[in-house]
């Protein structure tokens, strides 16, 4: 709504209670939000640049940098093909149980992390159901690389679907339709028509999974077994330094994954504003529906 | 879609729906299960013992009426929020609008850490509440503020888009007709915005109780007093007591999953709601 047309005809509050308001709420904001962020910055250069700098610089750092950046790496795509796969299917398609299948998708956010990493102990850990052929074998995947992947795949499942679903389903199929009545293949359709429409939606998606990959804790820290240089990811890494009381180091290194979370913001910022237009078209397609 | 029983000619949904169910099937559906066919194999005696244990009973008890107490205040402040950054204009809205997320985008851990060095004793903020004798750091209230953080985006993001979509017309139309701006905000603006309160309120609770890394570092972990139910399981597996880790998470999936149709429910009602207006 126009703030200054609400104004003039006397649809809003008093300006002292509009100011009021917005206090109250930018205080809660600021103590929630902002002052923990801050804190993460101030308590990791609290001893100047020099002594933030090795933090980095040692081997144990280095290798949990490694291997979030794998786990990343393998986890991200994983779930960015089943993102469009998924959203494909379900947002362009209709079909019994559609709406079953989306709670299916989302199903992982409602599951605890510790849970999340739980239930592959229980599958490939020692005493679990491939435990003992996994051993014979000389397969290690709990308290390695692999049970990492896992759980951090489990953990970001949905990201990108749930990303992708609503801004393709808002979309329609005409333009796809269109695009095959011309003569396009159905990869073409999909490269040409579909992508460009979802790009930013899908950037998002991508960067929001990607940074809950590289942070992912409860259900890593599960799996993991914590052996330092081995299997230990930065946020595991945080949670050994802040243990030992070595608070600037922490600091520096959690750092790097809140450096990591503001970019993820601004991202965000820009796809929506990015997405804007494409946002009204949506609102008024379901105005004309309803 | 087929909206209107035509035949769908785009290709690709056997293919794509297929690898959506093969992908589910394997990383989410069979992995999900393996926790509820290891809580059949434990005798019924020794479930029940396990998870009406005192310490774990406590735990519930400790994880239920901090994220009740979270979600509370987010509900508040968090419908404040969204209606200051929907209907007023204040210099530097749009920053304090992207920051709303950050508790999506940063890690448990970093959030942990930070939250606690902000209320221990000589804090930031924890230097301000320990003269007036309220300690946050290693006590339950710790656990509520950690919970706070994590649940924070929630209600604001349910409640932002109902506020922007609500009409203007009928807001006119009651002040046009006499009401005052308390009954305007009573009768017309609050009500279409109680089922997407009541989303958000839901979505950051079933968020706060399965939330581990940002409590474990503030909530001191003490048995019996300040120790939450994902803490439980970790330790149980530690000490190799699969079985009882299993019965308590097996537990606390059964109450995510009730959750999970209430928050369902909800939403559809919001939706119903939506066509209606």
């Amino acid at each position: 709504m126009n703030g200054r047309a609400a104004r003039r005809r006397g649809m809003t509050e008093k300006a002292w209670v509009r100011w009021g308001l917005t206090g109250i709420a930018v205080l809660y904001l600021g103590i929630f939000l902002f002052v923990p962020l801050a804190a993460v910055f101030a308590q990791a250069l609290e001893k100047g640049v020099g002594v933030y700098l090795d933090a980095f610089r040692e081997a144990d750092a280095l290798s949990a940098i490694r291997l979030t950046l794998l786990t990343a790496a393998i986890a991200v795509p994983l779930n960015l093909v089943f993102g469009v796969a998924a959203a494909w299917a379900v947002a362009k398609f209709d079909f019994p149980g559609r709406q079953v299948l989306i709670t299916l998708i989302d199903l992982p956010f409602s599951v605890s992390p510790v849970i999340s990493g739980l239930i592959y102990v229980l599958i490939f850990g020692l005493q679990g159901w491939f435990g003992p052929w996994l051993t014979d074998h000389g397969v290690k995947i709990i308290f390695a690389v692999p049970g990492l992947v896992l759980a951090t795949v489990f953990v970001t499942f949905p990201f990108v679907a749930r990303e992708l679903i609503p801004l393709m389903e808002a979309q329609g199929t005409e333009e796809e339709e269109a695009a095959r009545v011309l003569g396009a293949s159905g990869l073409k359709t999909f490269l040409r028509v579909t992508l460009p429409n979802v790009k930013w939606g899908l950037l998002y998606g991508v960067i929001l999974c990607n940074a809950r990959a590289m942070g992912e804790f409860g259900a890593v820290s599960v799996v993991s077994g914590h052996i330092r240089g081995a299997t230990n990811t930065i946020p595991l890494h945080v949670e050994i330094l802040y243990n030992e009381y070595n608070f600037v180091a922490a600091f520096a290194v959690a750092s790097l994954l809140a450096l990591l979370a503001l970019v993820t913001l601004a991202v965000k910022s820009l796809a929506e504003w990015k997405f804007r237009a494409e946002l009204a078209g949506r609102k008024m397609e379901q105005g004309g529906r309803s | 879609m087929k909206k209107n029983g035509r035949r769908n000619i785009l290709p690709g949904f056997s293919l794509t729906m297929g690898f959506t169910l093969l992908y589910l099937s394997l990383i989410v559906l069979i992995p999900l299960s393996a926790a509820f066919i290891k809580t059949a194999g434990i005798p019924w005696a020794r479930f029940v013992e396990t998870v009406t244990s005192p310490r774990v009973v406590a735990s519930y008890r400790l994880t239920l009426w901090t994220s009740l107490l979270a979600a509370g205040v987010n509900l508040v402040f968090g419908f404040l929020a969204a209606w200051v950054l929907v209907r007023y204009r204040f210099p530097g809205k749009r920053l304090v609008d992207a920051l709303v997320d950050l508790p999506f985008a940063l890690p448990t851990a970093v959030a942990g850490i930070a939250l606690t060095s902000i209320y221990s004793a000589n804090g930031w903020i924890g230097r301000y509440l320990e003269p007036l004798g309220i300690k946050v750091a290693f006590t339950p209230l710790g656990v509520a503020v950690a919970l706070t953080f994590i649940g924070l985006p929630f209600v604001v993001r349910t409640v932002q888009p109902v506020l922007e979509d609500l009409d203007a017309e009928y807001e006119e139309a009651a002040s046009c007709l006499g009401a005052n701006r308390r009954q305007v905000f009573l009768r017309v603006l609050f009500p279409p915005l109680v089922p997407a309160l009541l989303t958000g309120f839901a979505l950051a609770f079933a968020r706060a109780l399965g939330e581990y890394g940002s409590v474990v570092f503030i909530a001191g972990n003490m048995p019996m007093v300040s120790e939450i139910t994902p803490l439980i399981i970790i330790t149980k597996l530690e000490q190799y007591d699969y079985a009882g880790a299993t019965a308590i998470a097996a537990v606390m999936l059964v109450a995510s999953f009730l959750l999970l149709l209430a928050i369902n429910g909800l939403q559809w009602w919001v939706a119903r709601r939506e066509v209606f207006r």
